[in-house]
């Protein structure tokens, strides 16, 4: 009882890598809280899937399986989501926060009545005195998340309502296997999922789906070229394509260059796009809000390209060059060419 | 709703995140909005533009703003008007703040329930917060079904009461069919927002909520609303919508903020180059030499 859950997304009988992730970070907190790990895995055809959640340090595992729990439906899946924990009364509920768990988690805190954080870039446990009543909590899930467009960070706490519920974005967490000499089984937990539902949670049919594979893997590549809006236009952001494609490198872009239309969606790395590690991160035209590095500051280097000195980015760049960027990356594809060989 | 529908759009103003000042927070960890420049909040934008969508279609479908905040929120029912809504609510009460997401989506949601709309669209999250929680959780509290991340609504059967939408996910495109009534949240990837209408802009210009005209205490607008009665924007506060008041703002809210920190970038020594040949090149050379790149 009291245990942490992790909310497991599973497309074709793969578990989501975001879902992998969240478990990992679940092992870290059950560690210190001295408690057990429980994954809830909601969709169809799912025998064996309790196999791919032990390796990553699920103890226990709840399975609904029906055909008409997959592909995913927002109440279906609220509805038996929020039953479970009715049941097993969750210290700790985590999701991803793809599609489906932003989707799906608001529906089930609300239902709950337990507060949700939204995009956690951090997730610790803490004590917590209230300044007001003097009521002491002992560990605490805190949810930590840049806020107010990336301004702040704030440290989120839910003192008396349980679950304690946080999204986390696909690569924000490590993705580590249990070493493989202590790989248990886990103990598998047929959901009586029925019982949850009625004719309402239908009400939302799915009439088609065309589904791409992943096209741009901005996450996996060792470079990554990313503009900012400092490169001006869509027009600008062709300069990032030409050097990436000599390095052998991804584009990404900032949040400014994706809502100005530089780039597309996918691109974007920050706290409300993709977090990437890669090995070096070059940096143009972007000011280095703490919303973009959040994403970034894994790089193993980092090198900036700004016209401004005083440049946040700069602060974390372990190079950084104060120049315009449409005369500075000619010359780099340039150099490279003449020295690569 | 035989050839049209009732709609009501969720829009915020939000403080223009893109733009924050240093003296933008409270001592309580909650944000300053009165010190930060206000603007519609994109993706309820997005919204809109779906909400008059439909209007042209059905041209009898009403659409109704609804937002919450302070008197000066006003501004976005107003512009909202000019672009071609037929009128809208201020929630605003002195006990709705410091709410989080939940108190929140519980207070609109009693608003809602008054105005008994067939279809609630939203943006799908406000730049301030990026949360994406308060359409979900507004459905969950009507005990309606949701339908978020949409692009387009593609069709609208309304005899049958039913909505097809097309919602932009990570991996691809979905469509899907909602029965009504229901809420949508809409995608900054959905078609932008029509701009303001001359005509509409001529017609609302001196559309005031109360407390707007006794600020202004100008017997003109007194007189003209009087006469007009659409001139005059509704103000709702907790008494009005039936609200619990132990579930509204920062009482009726389960998390809590502990701590607020403003960034600082942790410095290490960058190295400062400038942009001339003789610096970049030194740079690749040295990047090729540890196989960083190469």
């Amino acid at each position: 009882m009291n245990n942490i859950f992790v909310y497991c997304e599973i497309e074709d009988g793969k578990v989501a890598d975001v879902s992998l992730e969240l478990l990992t970070k679940a092992r870290a907190l059950a560690g210190t809280l001295g408690c057990r790990v429980e994954a809830l895995a909601i969709g169809h055809n799912l025998g064996g899937i309790e196999k791919q959640l032990a390796l990553y340090g699920a103890e226990v595992v709840h399975v609904a399986d029906g055909a008409e729990l997959a592909p995913f439906r927002t109440l279906p899946h609220a509805a038996i989501v929020c039953g479970v924990f009715r049941e097993e009364q969750p210290q700790i509920a985590l999701f991803g926060a793809t599609c489906t768990g932003r989707d799906l988690a608001p529906r089930v805190s609300s239902a709950l009545h337990s507060g949700l954080t939204a995009d956690c870039t951090s997730l610790e446990i803490g004590d917590h005195k209230d300044a007001k009543t003097g009521t002491e909590y002992k560990d605490l899930l805190y949810q930590i998340r840049p806020a107010f467009g990336g301004n702040i960070i704030a440290t989120i706490i839910n003192p008396d309502h349980r679950p304690q519920m946080a999204t986390v974005r696909e690569g924000v967490m490590k993705m580590e296997p249990v070493p493989a000499n202590e790989v248990k089984p886990a103990e598998v937990k047929p959901v009586d999922y029925k019982k949850y539902l009625s004719d309402g949670d239908f009400a939302v049919r799915i009439v088609a789906r065309e589904m791409e594979e992943r096209k741009i893997d901005i996450k996996g590549s060792p470079i990554i070229v990313a503009g900012g809006y400092g490169m001006g236009s869509k027009e600008g952001f062709g300069l990032l394509y030409q050097l990436a494609e000599v390095l052998g490198a991804e584009v990404g872009a900032s949040r400014a260059a994706v809502d100005a239309g530089f780039a597309e969606h996918e691109r974007q790395i920050g706290q409300t796009g993709v977090t990437v590690r890669p090995k070096l991160y070059i940096a143009c035209g972007i000011s280095g809000q703490i919303q973009h590095t959040a994403g970034m500051d894994g790089s193993s280097m980092v090198i900036s390209i700004n016209t401004d000195p005083e440049a946040p980015i700069n602060k974390i760049a372990d190079y950084a060059i104060v120049g315009d960027v449409n005369a500075v990356i000619p010359k780099m594809i340039k150099y490279y060419k003449q020295n690569s060989k | 709703m035989n050839k049209a529908l009732k709609i009501v759009v969720l829009a915020k103003q939000v403080p223009d995140t893109r733009n924050v000042g240093k003296d933008a927070m409270k001592a309580d960890g909650t944000v300053n909005r009165a010190a930060l420049p206000a603007i519609f909040n994109p993706e309820d934008l997005n919204a809109l533009e779906q909400a008059l969508r439909i209007k042209d279609r059905l041209p009898e479908t009403t659409v109704t703003i609804l937002t919450m905040g302070p008197f000066r929120a006003a501004e976005v029912i107003r512009e909202a008007m000019f672009r071609g809504a037929d009128g809208g609510v201020l929630l605003t009460d002195r006990k709705f703040a410091g709410a989080d997401t939940l108190a929140t989506s519980y207070t609109l949601a009693c608003a809602v329930k008054k105005l008994n709309p067939d279809l609630i669209i939203a943006g799908r999250q406000a730049i301030d917060g990026d949360t994406a929680q308060v359409g979900p959780q507004v459905a969950e509290k009507l005990g309606l079904p949701q339908v978020t991340y949409a692009e387009s609504i593609d069709g609208i059967d309304v005899q049958a009461g039913e909505i097809t939408i097309r919602r932009r996910l990570e991996h691809g495109v979905e469509t899907v069919a909602m029965r009504l009534p229901g809420v949508i949240t809409v995608n900054a990837s959905a078609p932008a927002c029509r701009p303001r209408n001359a005509k509409m802009v001529m017609k609302y210009k001196h559309a005031r909520t109360v407390s707007e005209v006794q600020e202004q205490q100008e017997d003109y607008y007194m007189a003209l609303h009087k006469e007009r009665c659409y001139l005059c924007i509704p103000e709702w506060g907790s008494g009005d919508v039936d609200a619990d008041e132990a579930s509204l703002g920062l009482s009726g809210s389960p998390t809590k903020v502990k701590k607020i920190e403003n960034i600082v970038f942790q410095a290490k020594e960058a190295k400062h180059l400038t942009g001339s040949d003789g610096d970049v090149e030194g740079l690749i050379k040295e990047l090729i030499a540890s196989h960083t790149i190469g």
